[in-house]
């Protein structure tokens, strides 16, 4: 059997034909996830906490069985046949990460947990490497905790300063503020591409342009970003880009971090182990090549497989095909949840994916959350892990509604029916 | 399934919209600050304690209808009542919201506060519910730290 990076490229180009030729079929493709058949409390699932995590296609979960039930064993080990063929299943779903991407090379493609260990990874290898008391780390004000925390640790540990780069009312960041916080004392900056609390879509690539003015390096922090729109690492130019398999209709605890290859050559180990060594000697180990090296221990072999299913899947109905479907219902869902009286958008950048965001009056986004439950309805509620975000806009919390491509209007009326059941309860 | 109007019954509407005791207690000898990082729920409990009674009590903070109103409500119910009632009262508070007790078992020692029977059907509500008391708890135990509910 031929692995599934193999059949990419014509598959990539088949998804890319037929987004040509028109809309995506949401009822058919529907029917690809086994878990939205399900009732909840008696009523028809709607699930719109997607941004917390997407649910997955049966070629996933299909390719996760297959995988236990015929192929497993341990990789880059064995002479036997399972092995043999469990490592060409997890080599070949590094390929299909690859082109995802369009990283240059496979070998710049690390497999991790997920876009947190990915951060983790680079702050405490590449940034404890090369940032040093009096050093400037720059983010943004709309970071995930998981774009913060690394940092922090990191500058507490070297006396380095965490600066952070503001945003408007309406959620974009203020690029000539951002620009002016960059300076020879800048060691890195680590941005998201699509933020988790308010849908805003960031200009990577024009940030990336400013900050490889004074050399220094980006990542970018696509874990919102990859389920909706195309990620391309080369034209983008960034140095490090991160996301988490679960977001992108792919298993939980497997993720990636792609590096350019320069970079991940210079940078120490994260963790020491099997696998990531050439030879060892008490007084010596040699380190393996890339990706090896930053890949310790037996790897998450069953989820690198289940993720190379998803990107196939959606490759296969077409990245720009799957923007264009989303863009359509968040523009929909945004006119028809802002026509509700009382309601307040948190978020309203231009160029937003994914994310809707609000405030209903002064009822707190748990009591939205529960009523909405009650009517089948999956929203999250809370600070979406940035609290910073929250405080900026002086907020506790937000409920939020986020999409993904199996998403409908039908769903969406749903959701603005039971908003209006909220406003009833507390009438 | 689980009724809404049971755990948004009118009385804790009522409170949610217009809590009592909501203010800052200049004589308050203990206070204590609760957290839930789940939801960013916060409150500050100020008691004002002579010997071992409660005279006088108040919060101010932030969270849901049900935090709210537990809050209000709690107020209410532990003014005048010395510590160790005021420990029964949460006691048996806990036990309602967490579908321990029986039916109607503990009606007469909760009086109003029985309104919150519904909690129990809704398992991620109760930290909400029980926030205020937590905190009252570390104000009578002159804890430092804020509580959380985590």
């Amino acid at each position: 059997m031929t692995t599934a990076a193999r059949r990419l490229p014509g598959e990539s180009l088949q998804g890319e034909v037929r987004a040509a030729a028109g809309d995506l079929d949401v009822q058919k493709l529907r029917r690809d996830f086994p878990i939205l058949r399900q009732r909840v409390h008696g009523r028809t699932l709607v699930y719109l906490d997607n941004a917390a995590t997407s649910q997955k296609p049966r070629v996933v979960i299909d390719a996760i069985s297959r995988y236990y039930e015929r192929d497993n064993a341990n990789i880059h080990r064995g002479v036997h046949f399972l092995s043999e063929h469990a490592t060409e299943e997890y080599e070949g779903a590094r390929k299909t990460v690859q082109s995802f991407l369009n990283a240059a090379d496979a070998s710049e493609i690390i497999f991790v947990r997920g876009a947190t260990e990915a951060i983790n990874l680079v702050a405490q290898t590449y940034g404890r490497t090369n940032v040093h008391a009096g050093d400037e780390v720059l983010i943004t004000a709309m970071e995930h905790h998981s774009n913060i925390v690394p940092w922090q640790i990191l500058c507490e540990e070297k006396g380095a300063k965490l600066r952070v780069a503001p945003m408007s009312d309406s959620g974009e960041l203020l690029l000539e503020d951002f620009e002016k916080l960059l300076g020879p004392q800048t060691r890195i900056v680590a941005l998201t591409h699509v933020s988790n609390a308010l849908g805003t879509i960031n200009p990577v690539e024009r940030i990336i342009e400013m900050a490889h003015r004074w050399n220094i390096p980006v990542l970018v922090d696509g874990a919102q970003a990859v389920p909706h729109l195309k990620a391309d690492v080369q034209a983008q130019d960034c140095d490090f880009y991160v996301f988490s398999g679960h977001k992108l209709y792919g298993p939980t605890g497997i993720g990636v971090l792609y590096g350019k290859s320069t970079l991940l050559e210079a940078m120490p180990p994260y963790q020491g182990g099997g696998d990531m060594i050439s030879s060892v000697t008490f007084e010596k180990t040699i380190y393996n090549r890339l990706p090896y090296k930053f890949e310790a221990g037996t790897p998450h072999v069953a989820g690198a497989i289940g993720l190379g299913a998803a990107i196939n899947y959606v490759n296969g109905l077409g990245m720009h095909r799957i923007a264009a479907y989303e863009g359509q219902l968040l523009s929909y869902a945004t006119e028809a949840v802002s026509a509700i009286g009382d309601i307040r958008v948190i978020g309203t950048a231009k160029e937003k994916a994914g994310v809707l965001s609000f405030l209903l009056d002064s009822i707190h986004p748990h009591d939205i959350g529960t009523i909405l439950d009650q009517e089948g309805i999956a929203i999250r509620t809370g600070h979406h892990c940035a609290q910073p975000v929250m405080q900026r806009f002086g907020i506790a919390a937000t409920a939020r509604a986020s999409f993904a491509l199996y998403n409908t209007r039908e769903e969406v009326d749903a959701l603005v029916k039971g908003i209006e059941k909220v406003r009833e309860v507390f009438a | 399934m689980p009724d809404l109007r049971e755990l948004y019954q009118e009385v804790i509407l009522e409170h949610s919209k217009a809590p009592r005791n909501y203010r800052l207690l200049p004589t308050a000898n203990c206070r204590a600050e609760g957290y839930n990082p789940l939801c960013g729920d916060h409150f500050t409990v100020y008691v004002d304690l002579e010997g071992d009674s409660i005279r006088d009590i108040s919060f101010q903070g932030s969270g849901c209808a049900i935090s709210k109103a537990s809050a209000s409500m709690m107020t209410q119910s532990v003014k005048g009542k010395t510590r160790a009632e005021a420990e029964t009262v949460f006691h048996q508070f806990h036990k309602l919201v967490t579908g321990q007790s029986p039916a109607n078992g503990n009606s007469a020692q909760l009086g109003k506060l029985a309104v919150f029977s519904g909690v129990c059907e809704f398992p991620v509500r109760v930290k909400c519910a029980t926030l205020a008391w937590h905190t009252l708890h570390a104000a009578l135990e002159g804890k430092r730290e804020p509580v959380s509910t985590e």
